[in-house]
């Protein structure tokens, strides 16, 4: 049967699955809007702005393990939506973008809202695609899908202009797909793998550290069988939060440069170190020459062999799947004569608990003023610690990393690479239309929120009652604390004057909002507004303007180069 | 180090860019590049020349090999190969010169490929250190123009960059 390009669009992405569409209509989509309007399967969330509608992709894909997809129109749909293509392209997301394009004719002529979608968006796509022929649009998408989960995950971005969604041709889903120059790895090499088992087998203060890649190849539990077979400490980068238990005994805390004392500690003094699904970016080691001035050994899974060896010299590289290889590694332990170093470990744990009794979490709570620590221990204690949490960029994101400890993978959703302000609320409403039962809190700041507040509409249009928990300082906080810290206590710009009420704006968008400003008060807000299973509630806490975000290890600093609150 | 970077990749409109895309974002040093489709229609053959440390090196080639599009690359400093770059000059070549040019292409096995009362246009195929050898050897006061192709490299014996 003869479809059109916007027909085949759309059935391709029946196709695939998908559940929801994430997007905003405009010239050069019409008709691949007119195809969605013909049919439910796949439903469309409309968004209030492009940005909104590749975050909401973004976290929908976060919290489940499916491909996300946006969908927005030329020119200015396609920039808008440049910030959350970068946003998942940093953190590997799995995610298919379809953008509208001027039609084939008017390519080049700077015809309205004609922009060069697949050369701006090449630097932060896995891939992408220009259709030039209809009838290679369904076999362009099944590619789309194809990249963006395999391997490693990222977002692809396929430019349809507006004349190839109204040709026809016959449509057919191609079952398989080939790229002759594409082949991610999968299993490990096994003579690795059983070097790395000798190493860790032989260390005398070994290290787990697992990053995001083992959330997003669902290896988490693999992670726990072998990290509970050695018995070694872990530790969890911001995007692996969830990776492994933050409860359990083993677990060190998040490391880097707001990491706990003992998991930086411990990333610096072990002698073999397992790198899993993390990439030792700046914000995790601090200062390579520092890290790299203590001997150990490393060993390196990763899928992608560019990550290894780009920022610290490995000694083991094992390039595949997390789950394959943390599977594979796991028999060769389990079926190996030789055991850790009982004694040599004790020892190893004993140092670390020294490390960890210094308790580098503490805060001084207050009756008179809110903690924003305070606030996220207490969302932790109401949700039981199992929400769903999306988090903006800045202090309240440390926070949220610190204080809310995440059993489960998926469940904490954060721009990690970008550091995307207006992250948060748009993620919150994937995560929400996911998994419509769950408790999901959206922990923000008053700067953050404002990036992308106008969601607060798409949130009651498609009845999205997602909590979001404001911690208020009146100060974009983290540019406010590296002021303290490092620009002679110069505010410059960071504090935010005319801020909305947010309660009277939240209600002005038909919700509930909620302004606290006593400790005392924190608890039964948090609990009513969890109660309001049906409601949006907005919590605009307001909370000390001069807390900072501690441990810190400066920028440029080694590891152990910490700044405690203690030594202040 | 300098290298050189042989790459097929699929003969696509945007290719060329991702490549050099990639160079320019990671801040990788391009001496040359050069491209053009292969015997199989669908296939370019790239190749780069650039320098950088090993750790560099290494990375550029694992970015590249991440490209979609890259069918397969090889670093032909890892064994023996063969460099050749295409230079054309344009030369006055009037009076004494004249004929001192003409010993000089000689010298260097290049060709007069066109002459003028009053000008020469040298052909001359090489390393690029024997192209810019034989800049040096003329009297540079004579050049008006160069045009080079950038280099192109092969891998000796059963060296081989195949799909």
């Amino acid at each position: 049967m003869e479809l059109t390009g916007a027909e085949i669009a759309i059935r391709c992405l029946q196709e695939e699955g998908v559940e929801y569409v994430f997007g905003y209509p405009g010239g050069a989509v019409l008709f691949i809007y007119d195809a969605l309007f013909n049919q439910d399967k796949v439903k469309h969330i409309l968004v209030r702005h492009e940005q909104a509608a590749v975050h909401a992709a973004d976290g929908y894909s976060r919290c489940t393990d499916k491909v996300g997809v946006a969908l927005v129109t030329s020119g200015p749909g396609a920039t808008n939506a440049v910030t959350g293509i970068a946003t998942a392209y940093m953190d590997s997301i799995p995610m298919v973008i379809i953008s509208g394009q001027v039609p084939t004719s008017y390519i080049g002529e700077d015809a309205f809202q004609e922009v060069d979608t697949v050369g701006i968006t090449r630097p932060c796509v896995k891939h992408n695609f220009l259709v030039k022929d209809v009838k290679d649009l369904a076999s362009t998408l099944k590619k789309a899908f194809y990249l963006a989960k395999s391997g490693r995950p990222g977002p692809v971005l396929v430019d349809i202009p507006k004349d190839i969604s109204n040709q026809k041709c016959e449509f057919g889903y191609p079952q398989s797909v080939e790229i002759r120059s594409y082949h991610p790895p999968t299993h490990g090499e096994v003579g690795d793998i059983k070097e790395a088992a000798q190493l860790l087998l032989g260390a005398k203060r070994p290290m787990i550290y697992a990053g995001g890649g083992v959330v997003q190849s669902g290896a988490a539990g693999k992670l726990a069988e072998v990290a509970r077979l050695l018995g070694f400490p872990v530790t969890n980068t911001l995007m692996g939060l969830g990776g492994y238990p933050a409860t359990d005994k083993q677990f060190v805390g998040m490391l880097g440069m707001h990491g706990t004392y003992e998991a930086n500690m411990a990333m610096q003094h072990c002698d073999v170190l397992l790198a899993v699904g993390a990439r030792f970016d700046d914000r995790v080691i601090g200062n390579v020459e520092h890290f790299s001035q203590v001997p150990r050994k490393i060993i390196h899974v990763d899928i992608d062999p560019s990550s290894i060896a780009k920022r610290v010299k490995v000694d083991v590289a094992i390039v595949g799947d997390v789950a394959h290889v943390l599977g594979d590694l796991h028999a060769v332990l389990h079926g190996s004569k030789k055991t850790p170093d009982q004694q040599a470990l004790g020892a190893w744990w004993k140092q670390i608990d020294e490390w960890r009794s210094k308790n580098s979490l503490v805060y001084r709570n207050s009756d008179e003023i809110i903690k924003p620590q305070f606030v996220v221990e207490k969302l932790y204690e109401i949700t039981r610690g199992e929400a769903f949490v999306t988090s903006d960029v800045g202090q309240h994101q440390m926070w949220a990393a610190q204080y809310y400890k995440f059993d489960q993978p998926r469940r904490w959703i954060n721009s990690g690479g970008l550091g995307t302000m207006g992250f948060g609320l748009p993620a919150a409403m994937g995560v929400k239309l996911a998994h419509p039962d769950a408790d999901v809190a959206c922990i923000t700041g008053e700067g953050s929120i404002q990036m992308n507040i106008q969601e607060l509409s798409t949130c009651k249009q498609f009845r999205l009652p997602v909590k979001i928990v404001a911690l208020n300082n009146r100060y974009l906080g983290m540019v406010r604390q590296w002021q303290e810290f490092f620009h002679g206590n110069r505010y410059s710009e960071s504090y935010m004057d005319a801020l909305p009420d947010f309660v009277r704006l939240a209600e002005a968008y038909g919700h509930i909002g909620m302004r606290i400003e006593k400790p005392s008060d924190v608890e039964p807000a948090l609990k009513e507004a969890f109660a309001r299973k049906n409601d949006l509630v907005f919590l605009d806490f307001k909370t000390d303007q001069t807390e900072n975000v501690y441990p810190m290890v400066p920028g440029g600093k080694g590891l152990s180069e910490v700044i405690l609150a203690e030594d202040l | 180090m300098r290298h050189i970077i042989s790459l097929l990749m699929e003969n696509e409109a945007g290719a060329l860019s991702r490549v050099a895309g990639l160079f320019s974002a990671r801040g990788y040093n391009i001496e040359s590049l050069t491209v053009a489709p292969t015997e199989d229609a669908t296939m370019s053959r790239m190749t780069i020349v650039t320098s950088g440390s090993d750790e560099v090196i290494e990375q550029i080639n694992k970015q590249l090999n991440k490209l979609v599009e890259v069918v397969s690359v090889m670093d032909m400093n890892e064994g023996d190969h063969l460099e050749r770059e295409l230079m054309m000059v344009k030369v006055r070549a009037a009076g004494a010169a004249r004929e001192e040019l003409k010993r000089m292409t000689d010298i260097f096995r290049g060709r007069i490929i066109d002459v003028d009362a009053q000008f020469y246009t040298i052909e001359l195929t090489g390393s690029g250190s024997k192209l810019d050898s034989f800049l040096q050897a003329i009297d540079r006061s004579l050049i008006l123009e160069t045009v080079r192709t950038g280099a192109c490299g092969i891998g000796r014996g059963e060296r081989i960059l195949k799909l």
